[in-house]
């Protein structure tokens, strides 16, 4: 027996030079009631072409399943705004996936919740942005949310679905981690992702205003230890899952577990993608519109292009820890030095390591709270320039 | 939690884990919020059995029927449910 956590060890039947896509993330529209700073959605979103058709993502589904994919996550934007949610649920439990939907509730009703379970979903992940309505408001760019998210946690319990809280971390509420810890347990969550905002899209444009000091980040793990002992010693099932940011780290993350090995994401207009931020990539990626999954996942040049080691430059081509960490993240590479196959700058052995130090040399100082909010008109700008 | 399991009691799979067979993996594997753990080929079957019906001793029994060159594979099965309770797999 093993535990996967997304990273299948056993080989397919049919030995391919790569893994199964066993995780399939739907972002099934890039609209959202919410403006979060620190979206990894696409700067250039409301740029971005026709939604897929309920019938093209029901296609999506069925070939993802063929190709081994279990896991399906419904996303977005705000995956409550499509309005055939129901049909695309009950479609993937009957193809048998386990389907999870990753939401901020705000859209959500007693109804909806009941009828999602009814046509087959397994998982609600609600995030919330902290564990007071203040900073929450601040964060969403919403004065309502906290109260609409607070109910719909303690509806999705009580209609028995397994709860994941998600709280985004940054240097404005990662202080109140010991308040968003108790919070998860009264409202009986059964796993909470306390993750540290990664600076992706919106969050990197918002990284400076966000990423918390070293010091913050030490005491919140800290707490959280402490949290993790306390109710072990209880015999509590709540599992705290903390999540540090890779600025903080001496080797890059493996991202994804490695390119094209795992995960697929489908976008709202069909893009086909490694990792829900590789659009920022300069590579073209292929669209369900045109070829089969299968094509896609095995054979198209975006998929293929960072798997295996032939494309590393020094100093990761002789590094004796590829394997582990495949050069770290190519969007992380590409947004700080420019070049999407260079060395991930958060490896210190990285020659543009010093980059991350300036940005954890800025987090130490003070910040404002003058974000730049995830919304069609701050995207607009993107699109346009 | 560490107490030994009694062959009277019924244990029942729960609810935040679904078991599946999944053919891709050619495993039967248990299905949780964003995660999978894969099951080897005897804690897949026992398992199976779960169904907030049988007892343990229900589930030892159509084991050993099903597999009678096993002989008597009891205790083994006893092990891997209190194991499955540890994990939060199963409830008694």
């Amino acid at each position: 027996m093993s535990a996967c956590h997304g990273n299948p060890q056993q080989p397919a039947a049919t030995v391919k030079p790569h893994g199964q896509p066993f995780w399939l993330l739907a972002e099934l529209t890039y609209k959202c009631p919410l403006q979060c700073p620190y979206c990894s959605n696409p700067l250039d979103f409301a740029g971005q072409g026709e939604e897929l058709s309920t019938e093209q993502w029901v296609e999506v589904f069925r070939q993802g399943r063929e190709l081994g994919a279990v896991q399906l996550g419904f996303s977005g934007g705000e995956p409550l705004v499509r309005q055939d949610l129901v049909t695309l649920i009950s479609e993937a439990r009957q193809l048998g996936y386990y389907s999870n939907l990753i939401t901020s509730g705000v859209g959500l009703n007693e109804r909806k919740i009941g009828e999602f379970r009814q046509a087959g979903l397994d998982h609600i992940q609600v995030s919330f942005q902290a564990a007071d309505d203040e900073v929450n408001a601040l964060l969403a760019g919403s004065k309502k949310a906290f109260a609409q998210k607070l109910a719909m946690a303690r509806e999705v319990k009580a209609q028995g679905y397994p709860m994941v809280l998600n709280f985004v971390t940054h240097r404005h509420n990662i202080d109140q981690i010991d308040r968003i810890i108790e919070l998860c347990i009264e409202l009986e969550a059964d796993y909470v992702e306390l993750a540290t905002c990664q600076y992706y899209g919106w969050g990197f444009e918002n990284r400076d205003t966000l990423m918390p000091s070293h010091a913050q980040l030490e005491r919140a793990e800290r707490i959280t230890n402490e949290y993790r002992d306390k109710l072990a010693a209880q015999g509590h099932p709540l599992k705290l899952i903390f999540v540090t940011p890779d600025y903080y780290e001496e080797r890059p993350k493996g991202c994804m577990n490695g390119w094209g090995q795992v995960f697929l994401t489908v976008t709202p207009d069909g893009t086909a993608l490694p990792c829900h931020s590789a659009r920022m990539l300069p590579i073209e990626f292929p669209n369900v519109r045109e070829h089969s999954l299968q094509h896609i996942w095995d054979e198209s040049f975006g998929f293929n292009h960072y798997r295996g080691y032939d494309w590393m430059q020094e100093p990761c081509a002789s590094c004796d820890e590829k394997e582990k960490d495949f050069g770290g993240c190519r969007c992380q590479a590409y947004m700080l030095t420019g070049d999407a196959n260079a060395t991930d700058p958060v490896c210190s052995k990285s020659p543009q390591h010093g980059k991350i130090l300036a940005a954890r040399q800025a987090a130490s100082e003070p910040a404002s709270t003058d974000f730049l909010y995830r919304n069609e008109r701050n995207s607009r700008v993107f699109f346009k320039g | 939690m560490s107490e030994p399991l009694s062959p009277a009691q019924i244990p029942q799979m729960n609810p935040m884990f679904r078991l599946q067979w999944e053919q891709a993996q050619d495993c039967y594997v248990l299905l949780y919020p964003e995660g999978m753990v894969k099951l080897n080929g005897s804690a897949g079957e026992i398992l199976a059995l779960v169904d907030g019906q049988r007892d343990c001793e229900a589930i030892c029994s159509a084991l050993m029927e099903k597999f009678p060159d096993a002989g008597d594979i009891r205790a083994d099965i006893l092990e891997f449910l209190t194991q499955a309770q540890q994990q939060h797999w199963i409830t008694m």
